[in-house]
């Protein structure tokens, strides 16, 4: 670790692992209720709150390792340490505590809003709070220090992911405009300016793990976020179909989304050419791993599955079933849950201060967890394309085709167990300390 | 990919990312008017929208679907209000409404279970309303309705 500020980031990597295995464990809960819903009575826990808690663990997890993993990176860019590590450690613990006390108040009945955004208000006025902090911190070192295309991207993506948050606050009494805004948080978060953030710690990472020249990288960043955002915007247009909105968003929908499988290609592309370019043989196989890993899914996740259903013709029949579940899973493991897990792979060992041990079982957590989260998507794509068959086009009953998807639903709850056995291993890969440094050959296989 | 030096990418970046937002935001600005002007046949009852808060409250679509958004756990709802004659009873389809809270959760095996809301009789009463003018909204035909 070259700057001492870089430590920051520690408690940051460990919260976002809290909150992913607290995650899971909602998400078992979810996919048990599925499978045998009289078994934990409503009173004591309904479903509602049950994906509340995963969604939003979801989210906060995430959003803990962006932060992290920009107080890793950002002095090794700037050339410098980061403007204030006090005020960085203050913003984890608001931010950990504000998480913890709305897990809780969700499960005491305490929440308001819409999906995703079940936050109350005064939950929602902290995460602003936080986010100043953090953006406040995070730009006063970038503009002291050197200017890098990956510093740039990756602030512009943070300022819009704050910025965007903004819209969680308008809430109008119209249906119609109601959902046409809050898709300005979810839409242009995971479609937009998260892409941003990816691609910049993804561009960090292959820097830093085979040796490649920055301007190399540089040119290809500009291309993969330019062709993310010229789909990805007017691709919003894929969410405003059914909604009330008027119908031409189902011809800029269509067009754009169309598009929108591209960059995730070209990241793909990308990451190989790196890897064939480069000349450094970094120690730490594993993070190279899930850093093409990542790429790879993200294109199957976001690119392939979300294509499938994304045309107006299309999405008329299946919008509403679990084909989005099943797009919405594969595509935030790919892209976000694993680039998250790749900075913490990298970051990890010189956090601690140890080489990078055990990296047997952090490749074997890498293949658990993917085919994990690849079994629940595939179960889930197919219960929705039954579910589109008997419910839209046959004409049955809502209730009646759900006991006709059991069996999906039963190998959906395997892979979720799968995917927390390949949580277990990636803990115990991280934070439990190895006898001995193992380099392994295995590390290098083609990622899928 | 040789002949474009990184200015000319980053540039294209910014103008283009500039250019497709303003395209996106006067097209939400236009679905914006349109989207008031249903209010216009139909204004928003304070019920209506207290019927929304109560929406929101409960989390309701943690579980269930609204115009296809929301959780696939339980049935969509835009339309509801019709499904239960509404448009012809309005007086019939709330008792209902309130029958079918009442009755829940309805502990029957191998069915997803809905819980029990509490919900007063004004609570009721404003989620219908918010029931009736959501089901008066046009979904451009969605969801479809195949012939049985």
């Amino acid at each position: 670790m070259k700057y001492p500020s870089q430590s920051v980031a520690l408690p940051y990597f460990i919260g976002a692992l809290t909150i992913f295995s607290l995650q899971l464990v909602f998400g078992l809960i979810g996919a048990t209720m599925y499978v045998a819903p009289n078994l934990i009575p409503p009173e004591l826990l309904p479903f509602s709150v049950v994906r509340m808690i995963h969604t939003n663990a979801l989210i906060v997890w995430l959003l803990l390792g962006f932060f992290g993993a920009t107080y890793f990176l950002l002095p090794e860019e700037t050339e410098r340490d980061i403007w204030s590590p006090m005020l960085a450690k203050v913003q984890f613990w608001l931010f950990f505590v504000a998480a913890a006390v709305a897990v809780v108040g969700y499960l005491f009945g305490n929440y308001d809003g819409r999906s995703y955004l079940e936050q109350p208000i005064y939950i929602k006025v902290g995460i602003v709070v936080v986010a100043l902090m953090f953006l406040l911190n995070i730009s006063m070192t970038a503009l002291a220090g050197r200017r890098t295309v990956i510093t740039g991207i990756l602030l512009m993506g943070l300022w819009g992911v704050a910025i965007f948050f903004l819209f969680a606050f308008y809430v109008p009494a119209n249906v119609v405009i109601d959902k046409m805004f809050w898709w300005w948080v979810v839409h242009l978060w995971v479609e937009g300016v998260w892409e941003l953030v990816m691609a910049a710690i993804l561009a960090f990472l292959l820097i830093k793990l085979t040796g490649v020249d920055r301007e190399v990288v540089e040119k290809w960043l500009y291309v993969i976020i330019g062709t993310a955002l010229f789909s990805g915007i007017l691709g919003t247009g894929h969410h405003y179909y059914w909604i009330g909105a008027p119908a031409y968003w189902q011809w800029i929908g269509t067009i754009f989304s169309a598009v929108e499988p591209l960059p995730f290609f070209a990241m793909v592309l990308f990451a190989f050419a790196m890897v064939w370019k480069g000349r450094r043989d970094h120690p730490n196989h594993a993070a190279l791993l899930w850093s093409l890993g990542c790429a790879v899914t993200a294109f199957f996740g976001a690119g392939v599955l979300g294509f499938l259903h994304t045309l107006a013709p299309v999405n008329y029949y299946t919008h509403g079933t679990q084909v989005t579940a099943a797009h919405g899973h594969l595509a935030f493991y790919g892209a976000y849950a694993m680039v998250n897990l790749a900075i913490i792979t990298y970051a990890m060992p010189p956090l601690l201060g140890r080489a990078p041990y055990n990296q047997t079982l952090n490749v074997l957590s890498f293949w658990t967890m993917t085919t994990g989260v690849g079994v629940m998507s595939a179960a889930l794509t197919f219960a929705g394309v039954l579910q589109t068959h008997l419910e839209r086009v046959m004409g049955q009953d809502y209730m009646d085709v759900q006991q006709q998807l059991g069996l999906f639903y039963t190998i959906r709850l395997y892979g979720g167990v799968m995917t927390a056995a390949g949580l277990v291993m990636f803990l115990i890969a991280m934070l439990v300390p190895g006898r001995r440094t193992v380099p392994v050959a295995v590390a290098l296989a083609p990622a899928e | 990919m040789e002949r474009l030096t990184t200015a000319a990418a980053r540039n294209i970046f910014y103008g283009g990312s500039i250019f497709f937002f303003v395209i996106f935001a006067l097209l939400v600005g236009n679905s914006y008017m349109q989207a008031r002007d249903i209010e216009l046949n139909h204004p928003i009852s304070a019920d209506a929208a207290r019927g929304k808060r109560v929406w929101e409250k409960k989390a309701c679509f943690d579980c269930h679907t609204l115009f296809g958004e929301g959780a696939r756990f339980a049935p969509e709802l835009g339309k509801v209000w019709l499904k239960y004659g509404g448009d012809k009873d309005p007086a019939s389809a709330e008792e209902t409404f309130k029958a079918w809270f009442a009755a829940q959760p309805s502990r029957t095996e191998g069915r997803h279970q809905m819980p029990q809301l509490h919900l007063s009789d004004g609570d009721v009463h404003d989620m219908a309303e918010f029931l009736r003018w959501t089901a008066l909204v046009d979904t451009q035909n969605w969801p479809p309705q195949p012939k049985k």
